[in-house]
Protein backbone atom coordinates (compact mmCIF):
# COMPACT_ATOMS: atom_id res chain seq x y z
CA UNK A 1 0.00 0.00 0.00
CA UNK A 2 1.62 3.25 -1.33
CA UNK A 3 2.16 5.95 1.64
CA UNK A 4 2.48 9.46 1.57
CA UNK A 5 5.07 10.91 3.74
CA UNK A 6 5.06 14.42 5.31
CA UNK A 7 8.04 16.20 7.51
CA UNK A 8 7.64 18.95 9.33
CA UNK A 9 10.41 20.90 11.27
CA UNK A 10 10.36 24.09 13.48
CA UNK A 11 10.75 27.04 11.59
CA UNK A 12 15.03 27.91 11.72
CA UNK A 13 14.09 31.13 13.20
CA UNK A 14 11.82 28.89 16.20
CA UNK A 15 14.06 28.18 18.82
CA UNK A 16 13.55 24.27 19.55
CA UNK A 17 13.43 23.25 22.99
CA UNK A 18 13.53 19.86 22.79
CA UNK A 19 16.14 20.31 20.39
CA UNK A 20 17.93 21.89 22.67
CA UNK A 21 17.37 19.04 25.45
CA UNK A 22 18.51 16.46 23.06
CA UNK A 23 22.02 18.20 21.95
CA UNK A 24 22.18 18.67 25.88
CA UNK A 25 22.20 15.24 26.53
CA UNK A 26 24.24 13.43 23.55
CA UNK A 27 27.63 14.50 25.01
CA UNK A 28 26.55 12.40 28.36
CA UNK A 29 26.35 9.31 26.41
CA UNK A 30 30.02 10.06 24.20
CA UNK A 31 27.98 11.44 21.26
CA UNK A 32 30.40 14.50 20.92
CA UNK A 33 30.16 14.77 17.35
CA UNK A 34 26.92 17.27 17.37
CA UNK A 35 27.09 20.68 17.60
CA UNK A 36 23.01 21.07 17.06
CA UNK A 37 20.05 18.81 16.96
CA UNK A 38 16.22 20.04 15.69
CA UNK A 39 13.31 17.78 15.96
CA UNK A 40 10.82 17.85 13.83
CA UNK A 41 7.66 15.28 12.45
CA UNK A 42 7.47 12.82 10.24
CA UNK A 43 3.38 11.41 9.00
CA UNK A 44 2.65 8.84 6.96
CA UNK A 45 -0.49 9.15 5.52
CA UNK A 46 -1.38 5.70 3.89
CA UNK A 47 -3.71 5.50 0.43
CA UNK A 48 -5.96 2.86 -0.26
CA UNK A 49 -5.06 2.43 -4.17
CA UNK A 50 -3.26 4.53 -6.50
CA UNK A 51 -1.82 7.92 -5.23
CA UNK A 52 -3.27 10.07 -8.13
CA UNK A 53 -2.11 14.01 -8.81
CA UNK A 54 -5.53 14.84 -7.10
CA UNK A 55 -4.95 13.08 -3.56
CA UNK A 56 -0.88 14.47 -3.79
CA UNK A 57 -2.93 17.61 -4.16
CA UNK A 58 -5.03 16.74 -1.24
CA UNK A 59 -2.27 15.73 1.02
CA UNK A 60 0.03 19.04 0.55
CA UNK A 61 -3.07 21.13 1.62
CA UNK A 62 -3.66 18.72 4.76
CA UNK A 63 0.23 18.89 5.48
CA UNK A 64 0.06 23.36 5.49
CA UNK A 65 -3.55 23.43 7.09
CA UNK A 66 -3.65 21.07 9.76
CA UNK A 67 -0.19 18.78 9.71
CA UNK A 68 1.78 22.38 10.26
CA UNK A 69 0.93 25.62 12.09
CA UNK A 70 2.73 27.73 9.45
CA UNK A 71 3.62 30.52 12.42
CA UNK A 72 6.40 28.10 13.83
CA UNK A 73 6.73 25.32 11.41
CA UNK A 74 7.47 24.83 8.19
CA UNK A 75 6.40 21.26 6.11
CA UNK A 76 10.21 20.40 4.29
CA UNK A 77 8.91 17.27 2.54
CA UNK A 78 5.99 15.15 0.69
CA UNK A 79 7.08 12.54 -1.30
CA UNK A 80 5.16 9.27 -2.26
CA UNK A 81 6.74 5.82 -0.98
CA UNK A 82 5.69 2.38 -2.40
CA UNK A 83 7.87 -0.46 -1.01
CA UNK A 84 7.23 -4.08 -2.18
CA UNK B 1 -3.00 37.28 59.75
CA UNK B 2 -6.45 38.29 59.77
CA UNK B 3 -8.89 37.25 57.01
CA UNK B 4 -12.25 37.60 58.96
CA UNK B 5 -13.41 40.00 56.17
CA UNK B 6 -13.04 37.59 53.66
CA UNK B 7 -15.18 34.39 53.33
CA UNK B 8 -12.97 31.28 53.96
CA UNK B 9 -15.02 29.42 50.92
CA UNK B 10 -17.33 30.91 48.04
CA UNK B 11 -19.94 33.12 49.31
CA UNK B 12 -23.09 32.05 47.46
CA UNK B 13 -25.16 35.54 48.20
CA UNK B 14 -26.01 37.60 45.70
CA UNK B 15 -23.26 39.57 43.92
CA UNK B 16 -23.36 43.50 44.36
CA UNK B 17 -24.39 44.64 40.82
CA UNK B 18 -26.60 41.59 39.55
CA UNK B 19 -26.60 41.52 35.46
CA UNK B 20 -30.05 39.09 35.07
CA UNK B 21 -29.62 37.34 31.99
CA UNK B 22 -25.78 37.57 30.82
CA UNK B 23 -25.49 33.99 29.16
CA UNK B 24 -21.37 32.73 29.50
CA UNK B 25 -20.81 29.98 27.56
CA UNK B 26 -17.78 27.69 28.14
CA UNK B 27 -16.94 25.31 25.81
CA UNK B 28 -15.44 21.82 26.42
CA UNK B 29 -13.66 19.71 24.70
CA UNK B 30 -12.19 15.70 25.10
CA UNK B 31 -9.51 16.63 27.59
CA UNK B 32 -10.43 19.81 29.05
CA UNK B 33 -9.69 20.56 32.64
CA UNK B 34 -10.82 23.94 33.88
CA UNK B 35 -14.33 23.78 32.30
CA UNK B 36 -15.92 23.66 35.81
CA UNK B 37 -13.90 26.39 37.26
CA UNK B 38 -14.81 28.55 34.42
CA UNK B 39 -18.20 27.98 35.02
CA UNK B 40 -17.91 28.77 38.52
CA UNK B 41 -16.10 32.08 37.88
CA UNK B 42 -18.78 33.32 36.12
CA UNK B 43 -21.60 32.20 38.41
CA UNK B 44 -19.52 34.33 41.03
CA UNK B 45 -19.37 37.23 39.02
CA UNK B 46 -23.27 36.92 38.71
CA UNK B 47 -23.93 35.48 35.41
CA UNK B 48 -25.05 32.44 33.99
CA UNK B 49 -22.44 29.60 32.95
CA UNK B 50 -23.54 27.62 30.03
CA UNK B 51 -21.97 24.41 29.07
CA UNK B 52 -21.45 24.18 25.57
CA UNK B 53 -20.23 20.96 23.66
CA UNK B 54 -17.23 20.70 21.28
CA UNK B 55 -19.45 18.91 18.81
CA UNK B 56 -22.73 20.78 18.94
CA UNK B 57 -23.22 22.94 16.06
CA UNK B 58 -25.16 26.04 18.19
CA UNK B 59 -23.88 28.84 20.31
CA UNK B 60 -27.37 28.35 22.63
CA UNK B 61 -27.69 31.92 22.17
CA UNK B 62 -24.49 32.79 24.99
CA UNK B 63 -23.65 36.85 24.70
CA UNK B 64 -20.11 35.64 25.25
CA UNK B 65 -17.87 32.19 25.10
CA UNK B 66 -14.55 31.02 27.51
CA UNK B 67 -12.29 28.10 25.52
CA UNK B 68 -10.94 27.44 29.18
CA UNK B 69 -7.84 25.33 29.81
CA UNK B 70 -6.77 21.65 29.32
CA UNK B 71 -5.26 19.16 27.05
CA UNK B 72 -7.57 18.81 24.77
CA UNK B 73 -7.63 15.88 22.28
CA UNK B 74 -4.25 14.94 24.31
CA UNK B 75 -2.36 17.66 22.71
CA UNK B 76 -1.57 15.37 20.07
CA UNK B 77 -0.01 16.97 16.86
CA UNK B 78 -0.03 20.14 18.53
CA UNK B 79 -1.86 22.11 21.64
CA UNK B 80 -5.29 23.12 20.39
CA UNK B 81 -4.56 21.90 16.88
CA UNK B 82 -7.58 19.46 16.38
CA UNK B 83 -9.86 21.22 18.50
CA UNK B 84 -10.02 24.44 16.55
CA UNK B 85 -11.55 22.33 14.06
CA UNK B 86 -14.35 20.85 15.92
CA UNK B 87 -17.92 21.82 14.87
CA UNK B 88 -18.34 24.55 17.81
CA UNK B 89 -15.15 26.45 16.88
CA UNK B 90 -16.57 26.75 13.07
CA UNK B 91 -19.47 28.39 15.04
CA UNK B 92 -17.05 30.66 17.43
CA UNK B 93 -15.04 31.90 14.90
CA UNK B 94 -18.14 33.06 13.13
CA UNK B 95 -19.58 34.70 15.63
CA UNK B 96 -16.32 36.24 16.90
CA UNK B 97 -15.74 37.62 13.29
CA UNK B 98 -18.95 38.82 12.74
CA UNK B 99 -21.17 42.44 13.26
CA UNK B 100 -21.80 41.10 16.71
CA UNK B 101 -18.29 40.85 17.57
CA UNK B 102 -18.63 38.05 20.45
CA UNK B 103 -16.77 38.43 23.29
CA UNK B 104 -14.38 35.52 23.66
CA UNK B 105 -11.78 34.63 26.40
CA UNK B 106 -8.66 31.70 25.43
CA UNK B 107 -7.18 30.79 28.97
CA UNK B 108 -4.00 28.42 28.90
CA UNK B 109 -5.65 25.50 26.11
CA UNK B 110 -7.89 27.85 24.61
CA UNK B 111 -5.40 30.73 24.01
CA UNK B 112 -3.60 27.92 21.82
CA UNK B 113 -6.93 26.95 20.12
CA UNK B 114 -7.23 30.55 19.10
CA UNK B 115 -4.01 31.04 17.71
CA UNK B 116 -4.81 28.02 16.31
CA UNK B 117 -8.30 28.96 14.69
CA UNK B 118 -6.34 32.36 13.67
CA UNK B 119 -8.41 34.46 16.26
CA UNK B 120 -5.24 35.64 17.50
CA UNK B 121 -1.76 36.14 15.50
CA UNK B 122 1.49 33.90 17.05
CA UNK B 123 1.47 30.70 18.39
CA UNK B 124 2.77 28.70 21.59
CA UNK B 125 5.73 26.16 21.76
CA UNK B 126 7.08 24.44 24.72
CA UNK B 127 8.40 26.27 27.84
CA UNK B 128 11.87 27.24 27.14
CA UNK B 129 13.07 25.36 30.04
CA UNK B 130 11.06 22.28 28.94
CA UNK B 131 9.27 21.75 32.20
CA UNK B 132 5.61 22.15 33.15
CA UNK B 133 5.10 24.42 36.17
CA UNK B 134 2.31 25.64 37.92
CA UNK B 135 3.18 29.01 40.10
CA UNK B 136 1.43 31.72 41.35
CA UNK B 137 2.65 34.77 39.17
CA UNK B 138 2.09 38.40 38.33
CA UNK B 139 1.08 39.90 35.11
CA UNK B 140 0.33 43.34 33.87
CA UNK B 141 -2.82 44.68 32.52
CA UNK B 142 -1.39 46.76 29.89
CA UNK B 143 -4.46 47.13 27.96
CA UNK B 144 -7.76 47.98 29.89
CA UNK B 145 -9.92 48.39 27.01
CA UNK B 146 -10.89 45.02 25.81
CA UNK B 147 -13.84 43.22 26.75
CA UNK B 148 -12.12 41.00 29.07
CA UNK B 149 -9.99 43.59 31.20
CA UNK B 150 -11.92 46.78 31.04
CA UNK B 151 -12.69 46.73 34.56
CA UNK B 152 -9.21 47.01 35.60
CA UNK B 153 -6.93 49.94 35.84
CA UNK B 154 -4.18 50.21 33.19
CA UNK B 155 -0.78 49.28 34.19
CA UNK B 156 -2.48 47.06 37.20
CA UNK B 157 -0.34 44.40 38.62
CA UNK B 158 -2.49 41.00 39.25
CA UNK B 159 -1.32 37.87 40.50
CA UNK B 160 -3.36 34.46 39.40
CA UNK B 161 -1.86 31.43 38.79
CA UNK B 162 -0.18 29.58 35.97
CA UNK B 163 0.53 26.42 35.28
CA UNK B 164 1.79 24.85 31.57
CA UNK B 165 3.96 23.01 29.86
CA UNK B 166 3.50 24.51 26.07
CA UNK B 167 3.42 28.61 27.52
CA UNK B 168 5.84 30.00 25.67
CA UNK B 169 4.59 32.61 22.97
CA UNK B 170 6.08 32.93 19.93
CA UNK B 171 5.17 34.88 16.65
CA UNK B 172 7.94 37.01 14.47
CA UNK B 173 9.57 40.01 14.86
CA UNK B 174 6.83 41.57 12.68
CA UNK B 175 3.99 40.68 14.20
CA UNK B 176 5.15 41.07 17.75
CA UNK B 177 6.15 45.15 16.53
CA UNK B 178 2.81 45.19 15.56
CA UNK B 179 0.69 43.76 18.13
CA UNK B 180 2.90 46.25 20.45
CA UNK B 181 2.33 49.22 18.19
CA UNK B 182 -1.74 48.44 18.13
CA UNK B 183 -1.72 47.95 22.12
CA UNK B 184 -2.69 44.39 21.28
CA UNK B 185 -0.67 43.03 24.27
CA UNK B 186 -3.08 42.53 26.45
CA UNK B 187 -0.84 41.39 29.54
CA UNK B 188 2.67 40.94 30.50
CA UNK B 189 4.47 38.42 32.75
CA UNK B 190 5.97 40.78 35.60
CA UNK B 191 9.23 39.92 37.91
CA UNK B 192 9.50 36.93 35.85
CA UNK B 193 9.28 35.24 32.38
CA UNK B 194 8.54 31.91 33.60
CA UNK B 195 7.86 30.24 30.07
CA UNK B 196 10.28 32.23 27.62
CA UNK B 197 7.60 34.15 26.02
CA UNK B 198 8.68 36.42 23.29
CA UNK B 199 8.47 39.80 24.86
CA UNK B 200 7.25 38.59 28.17
CA UNK B 201 3.53 38.30 26.58
CA UNK B 202 1.36 36.13 28.66
CA UNK B 203 -1.80 37.61 26.89
CA UNK B 204 -3.02 38.62 23.63
CA UNK B 205 -6.61 40.83 22.04
CA UNK B 206 -7.67 41.12 18.74
CA UNK B 207 -8.04 44.19 17.22
CA UNK B 208 -11.74 44.91 18.08
CA UNK B 209 -11.09 43.79 21.39
CA UNK B 210 -13.73 41.33 21.99
CA UNK B 211 -11.11 37.99 21.56
CA UNK B 212 -8.51 37.84 24.33
CA UNK B 213 -5.97 35.15 25.17
CA UNK B 214 -4.28 34.48 27.82
CA UNK B 215 -2.00 31.58 29.50
CA UNK B 216 -2.49 31.82 33.15
CA UNK B 217 -5.40 31.29 34.57
CA UNK B 218 -7.56 33.56 35.98
CA UNK B 219 -10.89 31.06 37.17
CA UNK B 220 -8.44 29.68 39.80
CA UNK B 221 -8.18 33.20 41.26
CA UNK B 222 -11.77 34.26 41.83
CA UNK B 223 -12.79 32.60 45.01
CA UNK B 224 -11.44 33.68 48.65
CA UNK B 225 -9.67 30.20 49.88
CA UNK B 226 -8.72 28.82 46.76
CA UNK B 227 -6.41 31.38 45.02
CA UNK B 228 -2.94 32.55 45.09
CA UNK B 229 -1.41 33.65 47.73
CA UNK B 230 -1.62 37.81 48.84
CA UNK B 231 -0.32 39.71 51.28
CA UNK B 232 -3.73 39.16 53.11
CA UNK B 233 -3.10 35.20 53.18
CA UNK B 234 -2.59 32.14 52.02
CA UNK B 235 -5.08 31.74 48.85
CA UNK B 236 -6.84 34.94 49.35
CA UNK B 237 -6.23 36.38 45.72
CA UNK B 238 -9.59 37.22 43.90
CA UNK B 239 -7.59 39.33 40.93
CA UNK B 240 -8.76 36.90 38.34
CA UNK B 241 -12.50 38.14 39.24
CA UNK B 242 -11.97 41.44 36.86
CA UNK B 243 -11.80 39.28 33.71
CA UNK B 244 -15.36 37.70 34.32
CA UNK B 245 -17.03 40.97 35.73
CA UNK B 246 -15.34 43.02 32.73
CA UNK B 247 -17.05 41.03 30.14
CA UNK B 248 -20.67 41.10 32.41
CA UNK B 249 -20.16 45.54 31.97
CA UNK B 250 -18.78 44.68 28.18
CA UNK B 251 -22.03 43.21 27.61
CA UNK B 252 -24.36 46.07 29.45
CA UNK B 253 -22.25 48.44 27.28
CA UNK B 254 -20.38 49.59 30.44
CA UNK B 255 -17.21 51.62 29.58
CA UNK B 256 -14.61 53.09 31.89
Amino acid sequence: MPRIVVDVMPKPEILDPQGKAIVGALPRLGFDAFSSVRQGKRFELTVDGEVTDQILAQARTAAETLLSNPVIEDVVNVEVVTEA
Amino acid sequence: MSNDSLPLIGDYSAPDTTLNGARIGVVSFPGTLDDRDAARAVRLAGAEAVALWHGDDSLADVDAVIIPGGFSYGDYLRAGAIARFAPMMSRIIDAANSEAKLPVLGICNGFQILTESHLLPGSMIKNDHLKFLCRDQVLRVENNTTAWTNQYDAGEEITVVLKNQDGQYVADEKTLDALEAEGRVALRYVGWNPNGSRRDIAGITNAAGNVVGLMPHPEHAVEAGFGPTTAAGAHTGTDGLGFFSSVLSTLVGGTK
